[in-house]
């Protein structure tokens, strides 16, 4: 019983804020007073919500939390988080984006990088046609409470027939001495021809108290166009002694259009909860979509990535390939759908999941499901969880190799698949950089 | 340099080699027959140190050290290396790299200094060549769509890296064709010297007229039957293994 009364406490004190600061967020506030009854209606997920029962966020949420973060970082503390030397950097910290810690000197013609709040006021006719179009409130309660409460984020337009050659870093950054929920959102455009490369990175810095992020992103892809995103989730990492502060609910929701390709990569490395909800909406045909994920939990760790997978027209591709190895008492979940819809005939669609499990205590719950409903389509899942392989580590131990940097070797070699897939170089090394450094 | 004297060991309780007593010196080759399942693997793996195997009597020294209770690591360090007769597909480790790593700690272990990076590289170029090796698999994940002739000159190309005084061939000759056959055969000889030693062990006697055995052992059920020069494989070749069943059982 009492769980119940915290938790509709938490529920009752969204929405007090909510009421109490609506007409000072940026941008229409019946859109967002509509997502509020939405979220209302749906609640705070518990172990009854189907997609949310093996990640309690709703436990998380018992403890007091303030929406206000009583933080700043400055220029010093978070150069280390700009790790692509050659990047176009944008600075969200606490969920608001901030000019003066970001590098947008000199962008080139055809890409416009500004505040949602600032897209919103100067009228932008392009954000104005897709903000918030494709992240469905009634679809889940966190896409309901960013759409509510969000304060600001990052507006990127990507003009037609432009290629941006270097990548668009953006650096979620939080920091709070108090628990504290924030709302980052962002909208990215990249219109008919145009390519973009984009990295979201996520961190926590100087913070003695828990922050769960509600952050979304919303990235429309038009006709030809063709867009690599990246995400690093590493919140703990910049904490010292390993302090378990990071709360993340990631939602990623992209529309394609005909003959774009789309390339995800989420890289989860710490954090004491992530929940990814990525999902694609393949809305034309000849389209290219490519998910990669990759999860190396410990610890109390619980990472639950979603995903989903819409084939929405004919001639379609679609390849996920997500690799976890779980150690400790972490949790690793995976969740993958794909809808292959009535019209969309000649699908390609696959998807692969796999799992190393290095401890006894941990658990890694995989749930691939495929909804078809075109008769003349390609489709494949595959799961599998095991232990490192016995025969693969003596073989290298007759070679000389100890037992430790034997499975080092297999664990590399296992996440490899994924991390060889990172297209910008520099970002390669550091994710390389950063496995090595966590299986020592 | 290894002696073994009544080794007995078993797997899931069922004991496989039932006493077999071996003195191998160093520039000496040893050949090991015998039929399926008489033990010849098993003798191999204890050897190499796999865990499955249980020694439940016995002693093995090599060089004066209690070879049992080294770990499988420490035996490698130490110059015992196993020619598998399956060699294990590790996708995403790339041959080179594996080498590297393996010289490195092999090194440590002997308190050297590590390889320069010149110097590995001059030694990789030179035993692949010994063991006809494309350049290209050597940068390929280790065994990952090799043939099986390519696998075994894997082995015979990772010996050559290692060097190790005690080299144990286990059935590297099977499924190898004539060609292939000469190929590691040669790669073996060239790395034969009068300070180590090599046990082949084989099923067939075709491998021994390339790599001539010092002396040739017969393995029957657990224990080592028969023992004498390389013309007692020639014999085997001849008569079947079935002599040998009947010499013990009349």
């Amino acid at each position: 019983m009492e769980t119940a009364i915290k938790t509709s406490t938490v529920k009752d004190k969204l929405i007090f804020e909510f009421d109490t600061s609506k007409l000072f967020l940026f941008g229409n506030t019946k859109l967002r007073e509509k997502a509020m009854e939405s979220f209302y209606k749906i609640g705070i997920p518990n172990r009854k919500h189907e997609e949310y029962k093996y990640t309690r966020i709703d436990v998380m949420l018992k403890e007091e939390f303030y929406f206000s973060p009583d933080k700043n970082c400055n220029d010093e503390q978070i150069g280390h988080l700009k790790f692509l030397k050659d990047a176009y950097v944008v600075i969200i910290e606490n969920g608001v984006f901030v000019k003066g810690l970001s590098n947008l000197q000199n962008l080139p013609k055809g890409l416009i990088i500004c505040s949602l709040v600032d897209a919103e006021k100067s009228n932008s006719p392009v954000f104005e046609k897709h903000y918030a179009k494709y992240a469905d409130v009634n679809a889940d309660p966190f896409i309901a409470l960013n759409t509510a409460m969000t304060k600001d984020g990052v507006f990127i337009h990507v003009a037609k027939n432009t290629i941006i050659e270097k990548p668009i870093h953006i650096i979620h950054v939080a920091t709070a001495i108090q628990n504290t929920i924030i709302h980052p959102r962002n909208l990215i455009v990249v219109d008919e021809n145009a390519q973009a490369k984009i990295v979201e990175s996520f961190e926590i810095l100087d913070s003695t108290a828990k922050i769960f992020s509600n952050a979304l992103t919303e990235i429309v892809i038009d006709e030809y166009a063709v867009v690599d995103h990246y995400k690093i989730q590493d919140e703990n990492a910049g904490l010292p002694d390993r302090q378990e502060l990071g709360y993340l609910v990631n939602t990623t929701q992209v529309i394609q259009k005909k003959q774009s390709v789309f390339t995800t990569h989420t890289f989860t490395l710490s954090g004491s909860l992530v929940r990814n909800n990525l999902t694609l909406v393949l809305d034309g045909e000849h389209i290219e979509s490519h998910l990669n994920g990759l999860y190396l939990t410990a610890g109390n760790q619980v990472v639950d990535n979603h995903t989903v997978v819409d084939h929405r027209k004919p001639n379609c591709n679609s390849n996920e390939l997500y690799k976890g190895i779980i150690d400790g008492k972490s949790t690793a979940t995976f969740n993958g759908k794909i809808f292959v819809r009535k019209d969309a005939q000649k699908t390609n669609a696959f998807q692969s999941n796999k799992n190393i499990l290095l401890s006894e205590a941990g658990t890694i719950n995989t749930k691939p499901q495929l909804e078809i409903y075109a008769d003349d389509v390609k489709c494949s899942h595959g799961t599998s969880t095991g232990k490192l392989d016995e025969d693969k580590i003596f073989y290298l131990r007759a070679r000389g190799l100890s037992l430790e940097s034997a499975k080092k070797l297999l664990m590399h070699a296992f996440a490899s698949e994924v991390v060889n897939t990172i297209k910008i170089e520099p970002l390669h090394e550091y994710i390389e950089g950063k496995i090595f450094k966590k299986f020592e | 340099m290894i002696s073994i004297k009544n080794l007995h060991a078993s797997i899931d309780g069922k004991e496989i080699l039932k006493g077999i007593n071996l003195e191998i010196k160093a520039g000496e080759v040893h050949a090991i027959m015998g039929p399926n399942g008489s033990g010849k693997s098993t003798l191999s793996a204890v050897l190499a140190g796999r865990s499955e195997y249980e020694v439940t009597e016995g002693e093995v020294t090599y060089n004066g050290i209690n070879l049992l209770e080294l770990s499988p690591e420490d035996r490698a360090r130490e110059g015992v290396f196993l020619a598998f007769q399956y060699p294990i597909e590790i996708p995403g480790v790339s041959n080179v790299n594996f080498l590297k790593t393996a010289i490195g700690e092999i090194r440590a272990y002997k308190g050297l200094e590590p390889m320069a990076a010149k110097d590995f590289l001059a030694m990789l170029k030179e035993k692949q060549k010994l063991v006809e090796l494309d350049g290209k698999l050597a940068n390929r994940s280790v065994n990952v769509g090799f043939s099986g002739g390519e696998k075994k000159r894997n082995e015979i190309f990772q010996m050559a890296m290692l060097n190790p005084k005690l080299a144990i061939l286990d059935e590297t000759d099977s499924g190898l064709d004539i060609d292939a056959l000469r190929i590691v055969a040669n790669g073996v000889n060239k790395l034969k010297s009068k300070d180590n030693a090599t046990i082949i062990i084989t099923h067939y006697q075709r491998l021994l007229d390339y790599i001539i055995p010092d002396f040739v052992h017969v393995i029957y059920n657990g224990k080592i039957v028969k023992s004498g020069s390389k013309e007692l494989a020639l014999e085997l070749e001849e008569k079947g293994y079935d002599f040998i069943k009947e010499e013990i059982e009349a």
